[in-house]
Order: structure tokens, then C-alpha cells, then sequence
């Protein structure tokens, strides 16, 4: 296995970086949240005239056709600088989901809208919390309720994972309530759905066995990108600030309790790095899990370090590391949290 | 790309046969044996193994030819791994191949490439390195051991050498001492080559806390470097002991990973059959490591990918530290699974090699360069803080 980067995933890597650093800069994300869509429409615009979200989507359906390491790329920039728009809910959770699962149907139907940025969509992998039952004819009926789904109140089109396949609605289908929370971390709104007897459509190709699945990984690996690129912010922040700043007549930089802190964060943001652009390059599902597992207590850990040592500053609601922070709590549980998917790992190897 | 694919399954399949048909009979008994911790494993059968793969074309398979066999590096990495999937030995000559050989290749004269790289090569000279010394350890320049000119051009030696690995295994050894009186630091270093066997020279064993004596203080009094064995002129061994340090580059390092995984497997059998993988902490624990050597192979493969770049990428400067932090949590989750049987000295097969591992990885964060070096060298170089400053300065 190779882990060099091909040009295409270089000049990917790189334009996401210069653009997102700017389109996405921290007074950029503070104006965003405050918006009523929940988002920077503009910067919404910006990445789907970029391509961006259909990196991953086949050329034939109108996407970049790229791979999984040019979507992870994308992601772990999207994740440094909090990039308030759909992003995350449309391409690594609903795109991601009907490229991998989806009919040959519901694959031509869906995934050029999603590739061009028209269609903004979210999915829920929690398919205990979606019953799905047969209606009238191909339709069906959707109940249940998923909490706290990232991107439902800015979807177009919701998807769910039920036990019995993979279901497709309207946002504005009937018996569908989607209730906005006010999150912690604005820059990634959620919504409680609730389900009462809704109309569906089933997306899912029921040939692919497993492909439900194998798209949650991906979706795993894809949050964990996200958190990287969070992590490594963090990172870059503390390395910026504690050279700046001065206590008894020397940066505190220069000091070997920041230093060594910093430089232990440098080594759990690199091997991080690592099963991540391994992962993507294998699409092993264990190891999409492990690196979401790793990437929950990294990107914490980073973002704690992040508070402390920027000292008293670290604490005010002025100074980003808190915005990290608060992306790094809510991320830690989506998905899997780091100790459910350790066990899932377990039982694979025991 | 695709006649590239097919070499390198060729060269895989070409080690594995050879390892097959080699690694048994009277060298049955050495696999998975002689790595770290288990250093003094059958060193007289490890040297006939060393013979058998010199013969084999095996030995030093990175060095350019004509000296070595000059693979390139992607070929070098499957050899290393399929070596480590045979089960093959820890590799007694592993200084003068991986140390030695580089820093001759780098600085030597030719006439010393002459004398000292065949017998490496043909696995019938063995080495050991002469770097630390009681009051330089992570500050090895600090080195005391001195070298006098005489007047036939040789250098005798004076001082005292510490944690030198098998140096009663070894043949020759290279040493870094002060040739210039009143030098500091990396000033005025010789890198000199020097045979072991002469008057002059004492090997005092050290016993380490896994009960082994792989380590030795080595004295020099009076002891004779040739005039033509200094490497890269004298005054400049700094630079000589510095390029060989800065040598490795991963190749060698996915055969490690197969040897870690081989641990790992160990502890998982072990947790199996004594039910320790019923309890949800150990379960926990097991993942993690697992992730872990995820981790460390695709650093691994990081390094490589960058291997042409002579600049000490982000991935290369935090290996040390990750693999040997991770190698020692295994160790004491190696001891946590086996409960009270890591306790009682043992020779059963399927516990001693986790009691050595629980011990031995203890010296992992230690040598070549502790955790708190590592840190400091990430801190200054990965990430451009401000150096530490010295207190004799």
C-alpha cells in the first residue's frame, strides 16, 4: 500500500486549506451562527461551485469521482475552521449513504442533485430508532424518533436507516416534525425528528448486503477527518499563542511543561493523521471505527489543552479554543462513542 | 505500475520460500527468539543464522551494490516484513548493518568500505556501538572518552563506554571520543573502529532489571585505534555519529510492526484462555492496542512515502515516541491479562515472552532517546518552539 498523495488529492488538500481559512476564518463562523438559516448560505454556494460536494460521488452521476482520501481531505480542513454550512449532513452522511447503498434508481434520482449542492440532505445511521412498515403500493411508513441529527432542520431530504432498509422523505412530508435544539456548539445545528406514520420511499438496493453498513464507516471515518482537522487547529492555536505570549521575561512556549504538552499533542494529532489517511485508503470498516474511536479522545484532548493553555483567555467566550471544545463534546457520542466502538472492535478480535 | 506490482509479489513470494525452506531444522528453535529483551537467546546459533542468510543474499539488502544488494526500498520493506511473518530471529548483526554499514557508506574511505563492509555482509564480524557513557546519556555529546594521537598516526583511548549492547558478542566496536583536549560538545569528536579483543579493553556485564546481561560497560585503557580507521577525518565524528542516527527511515520498521502484531496476538490468545477477554476493561484495552498498531503501520507507511525527502517529515519525528509508548502499554497490558501468572518466573512459551515484554518495554522509552528528548526534539523541530537552554553555556 502506497500513502503517497496523487496530485489530484494534493491540489484538492490545498485549495480546501486556503479557501476554507478564509471563506471560514473565526470572525467568518462567529457571523454564521448567528444567521437564521443556521448557516453561511454563501459559503454553502462557495463549496458546491468548487465541486466539493460531490468529491466522492461517480462522475457518471455528475460528481468529481474522486476517492475516499480526496473527501477525507476536504473534511479535515471543513472540521479545522467549523465550516457553517450542510457539508457534513449532506456529503459524508446522506451522499455517502446513497452512493454506498443506494438503488441504481434512487442513486440517479438523488445523487446529481446532491453533487451540484442543490439538494441539501442529512441521514440518521440509527436504525433503532426508525421503524419502517409497508404502505400503500412501493411507499412506506416511516415512525420513530432520532435525536439530535445533525443537519435535519437545513435538509431537503432526510434518510434513515431502518433494520428493513433504507428510507428516503421530504422535509416537508407529512407526520415528519423536525424541532430545532439550541446547541452548544453552533456551528453544527441539530435537530430532534419525530416520525409519525410518514411517507417514504425505500432508497436502498437490497442486493448490496451490508453496504448500510460499510456507509456508516465511512461516515465514521469521515467525522473523524473532521475532528482531526479540529485537533490539529487546537494544536496550532496553543504553538501560536504560548510564542506570543510572555510570563517572567520569556514566551511561555519556551517553557518544557508547555512544550512537552504541545509536542504530545503533535504526536496524538500525527498518529491520528495516519490511521486516518490509512483508513481511507484501505476502507477497512474496523479501522474507519477505530480511527473515529481515536479521533473522539484525541480531538478532546486537544481541545482541553487547547482552554488550558491559553490560561485565563482559554475560558472567555472571545478565544476559539472553546468553539473547539464544544465541536469535540458533541462529536465524541455521533456516530459511536469511543468505548461503543472499542467493544466493536473486541468483539472482532477476541 | 502493474510490471512494478508483479516484482514486488515476486520478491514476497521469493523471501517467504527461502524462510520456509531455511528457518528449521537446527534453526527451528531460534523463530520469534532474539529481539529485543531476548538479546542473549543462542547467540552462537544466531551467528550461523546470520551465515545462512549471507549465503542466502539476505544480509544488508539496502546497502548500494556493490557492497550490499542494493534493492530498492519498496522490496527492502517486504523483505523485512515477510521476515518478520516467517517468525525470523532478532538479527544478532543489527548494529553493523543498520549503524555501521550506513555511516561507512556515508563517510568512510574507501579502504575502510574495503576492510570492514565484507564482514559484515558475510555475517562473520560483528559490532557494537560506543556512544554513551555514564554522564552522557541523553546529553551525548557530553563525551568524555578520550582518543591521543601517537606518533605512528594511531590513537590510543582512554575512558568509559556504557549500555553497549552484546559487546561480548561483538568483534569490533565504534566509539566516539574526544580527540581535541578542551573541545565541547560535537567539537573535536573521533569516530574511531576498534577491535574489541586487545589488552586495554574490559567488558563488564550489566544486569538488567529482566535479569539479562545484553548490556556492558566497556573500559578503555590504553586501547589502539588504527591511524586509518577514523571515519570521516578527526574532529569530525559528530557529524559521522549524527548522519547515522538520522539513517532510519521506516523501512525496517513494518517488520517491527509484524513482530508487535505477533505480541499482540499473544495477548489475545492468552486473554482467551484464561477469560480475561470477558472483562470489559481488558476488552477496551485489547482495541485500543489494536488501533494502535493501525497507527503505527500507516505512520509507518507515511515515512515511506516520504522516503526520498531528505527533510524529517511530522510523521517521522513522532514514531519513536509513539511506538515505543505504545509497545510499553502493551507490555503492561500483557502482564494485566496473564493476572498472577506474570508474576512467577516461568519458561512456559505462552507466558515468558509476555513477562519479557512487560519488562523490556520498559527500556523502549528509554534508549535512543528518551521520552522527555523526544519531546523536546518534537517541541523544537516539528513544531519551532524555543530551544532549551543549557546550563554549562
Amino acid at each position: 500500500m502506497n500513502l503517497s498523495l496523487t496530485d489530484d488529492q494534493r491540489m484538492i488538500r490545498d485549495a480546501a486549506a486556503s479557501f476554507l481559512a478564509d471563506a471560514s476564518s473565526a470572525a467568518a463562523v462567529r457571523a454564521a451562527v448567528e444567521r437564521p438559516e443556521g448557516y453561511d448560505p454563501q459559503l454553502w454556494t462557495a463549496l458546491a461551485e468548487l465541486g466539493w460536494c460531490g468529491v466522492a460521488i461517480p462522475e457518471s452521476l455528475g460528481g468529481l469521482g474522486l476517492d475516499a482520501t480526496a473527501l477525507v481531505l476536504i473534511l479535515e480542513q471543513t472540521g479545522r475552521h467549523l465550516a457553517c454550512a450542510p457539508y457534513f449532513p449532506t456529503v459524508a452522511l446522506a451522499a455517502n449513504l446513497l452512493t454506498h447503498a443506494g438503488s441504481a434508481a434512487a442513486r440517479k434520482k438523488y445523487l446529481p442533485p446532491l453533487a451540484r449542492g442543490e439538494l441539501r440532505a442529512t441521514a440518521s445511521f440509527d436504525a433503532a430508532g426508525v421503524r419502517a412498515r409497508k404502505g400503500t403500493g412501493a411507499s412506506w411508513r416511516l415512525d420513530g424518533r432520532v435525536a439530535a441529527l445533525p443537519g435535519a432542520a437545513q435538509a431537503q431530504l432526510l434518510v434513515f436507516v431502518a433494520r428493513n432498509g433504507v428510507f428516503a422523505t421530504a422535509a416537508d412530508a407529512k407526520g415528519l416534525s423536525v424541532r430545532p435544539q439550541p446547541a452548544w456548539d453552533a456551528t453544527r445545528p441539530v435537530a430532534d425528528v419525530t416520525l409519525k406514520g410518514v411517507p417514504a420511499e425505500r432508497v436502498d438496493d437490497p442486493a448490496r448486503k451490508g453496504a448500510a453498513g460499510r456507509a456508516e464507516a465511512l461516515a465514521q471515518l469521515c467525522l473523524a477527518a473532521e475532528q482531526l482537522g479540529g485537533a490539529q487547529q487546537c494544536l496550532d492555536l496553543v504553538v501560536r499563542y504560548t510564542s506570543e505570549r510572555r510570563q517572567f521575561g520569556r514566551p511561555i512556549a519556551s517553557f518544557q511543561a508547555v512544550k512537552h504538552r504541545c509536542a504530545q499533542m503533535m504526536v496524538k494529532v500525527e498518529s491520528l493523521r495516519s490511521l486516518v489517511y490509512g483508513a481511507a485508503a484501505s476502507g477497512d470498516p474496523l479501522e474507519c471505527a477505530g480511527a473515529k474511536a481515536l479521533a473522539s479522545e484525541t480531538f478532546f484532548d486537544c481541545a482541553s489543552e487547547a482552554i488550558q493553555l491559553h490560561g485565563g483567555v482559554g475560558f472567555t467566550w472571545e478565544f476559539e479554543p472553546q468553539l473547539h471544545f464544544k465541536r469535540a463534546q458533541a462529536t465524541s457520542h455521533a456516530l459511536g462513542t469511543a468505548s461503543a466502538l472499542r467493544e466493536q472492535l473486541a468483539q472482532a478480535l477476541l | 505500475m502493474a510490471e512494478h506490482h508483479e516484482s514486488e509479489m515476486h520478491v514476497r513470494q521469493e523471501v517467504a520460500r527461502w524462510m520456509r525452506a531455511h528457518l528449521k531444522g537446527r534453526f527451528a528453535k531460534l523463530r520469534h527468539r532474539g529481539g529485543p529483551g531476548d538479546e542473549e537467546f543462542e547467540p552462537e546459533l544466531r551467528k550461523e543464522w546470520e551465515r545462512e542468510l549471507a549465503q542466502g543474499g539476505w544480509t544488508c539488502v539496502g546497502w548500494p551494490k556493490p557492497w550490499g544488494r542494493g534493492l530498492p526500498i519498496a522490496q527492502q520493506v517486504i523483505f523485512y516484513e515477510e521476515y518478520a511473518r516467517a517468525g525470523g530471529p532478532g538479527r544478532i548483526s543489527l548494529l553493523g548493518e543498520g549503524l555501521l554499514g550506513p555511516a561507512l557508506l556515508g563517510f568512510g574511505s574507501d579502504g575502510q568500505k574495503r576492510r570492514h563492509l565484507p564482514g559484515i555482509v558475510s555475517g562473520t564480524v560483528y559490532w557494537a556501538q560506543g556512544y554513551s557513557e555514564p554522564n552522557a546519556g541523553s546529553d551525548l555529546s557530553n563525551v568524555q572518552t578520550r582518543c591521543e594521537p601517537q606518533p605512528d598516526g594511531s590513537w590510543k583511548v582512554y575512558g568509559q563506554k556504557i549500555w553497549t549492547s552484546l559487546a561480548h558478542e561483538s568483534d569490533w566496536i565504534f566509539v566516539l571520543a574526544r580527540g581535541e583536549p578542551g573541545t565541547k560538545g560535537g567539537k573535536g569528536l573521533c569516530f574511531l573502529l576498534m577491535p574489541l579483543k586487545q589488552p586495554g579493553i574490559t567488558i563488564r556485564p550489566i544486569r538488567q532489571m529482566t535479569g539479562g546481561r545484553e548490556f556492558n560497560e566497556v573500559f578503555f585503557d590504553g586501547a589502539v585505534a588504527a591511524a586509518d580507521d577514523v571515519v570521516g577525518g578527526a574532529g569530525n565524528g559528530w557529524k559521522v555519529a549524527m548522519g547515522l542516527l538520522e539513517a532510519e527511515r521506516g523501512v525496517s520498521t513494518l517488520g517491527q510492526q509484524l513482530r508487535f502484531a505477533h505480541e499482540l496476538e499473544l495477548v489475545i490468545a492468552a486473554a482467551r484462555g484464561n477469560g480475561a477477554a470477558r472483562d470489559p476493561a481488558v476488552r477496551q484495552r485489547i482495541a485500543q492496542a489494536w488501533i494502535g498498531l493501525r497507527v503505527l503501520r500507516y505512520n509507518a507507511l507515511r515515512m515511506l512515502a516520504g522516503a526520498e525527502s531528505t527533510a524529517l517529515s511530522r510523521e517521522a519525528l513522532i514514531f519513536k515516541y509513539a511506538w515505543s509508548n505504545w509497545h510499553r502499554d502493551l507490555g503492561k497490558l500483557a502482564a494485566d491479562v496473564l493476572g498472577p501468572a506474570a508474576d512467577v518466573v516461568t519458561d512456559d512459551p505462552a507466558v515468558r515472552p509476555l513477562q519479557q515484554l512487560f519488562f523490556f518495554s520498559r527500556a523502549d522509552t528509554i534508549y535512543a532517546g528518551t521520552n522527555e528528548i523526544q519531546l523536546n526534539l518534537i517541541a523544537e523541530r516539528g513544531l519551532g518552539m524555543p530551544k532549551e537552554p543549557r546550563g554549562d553555556k
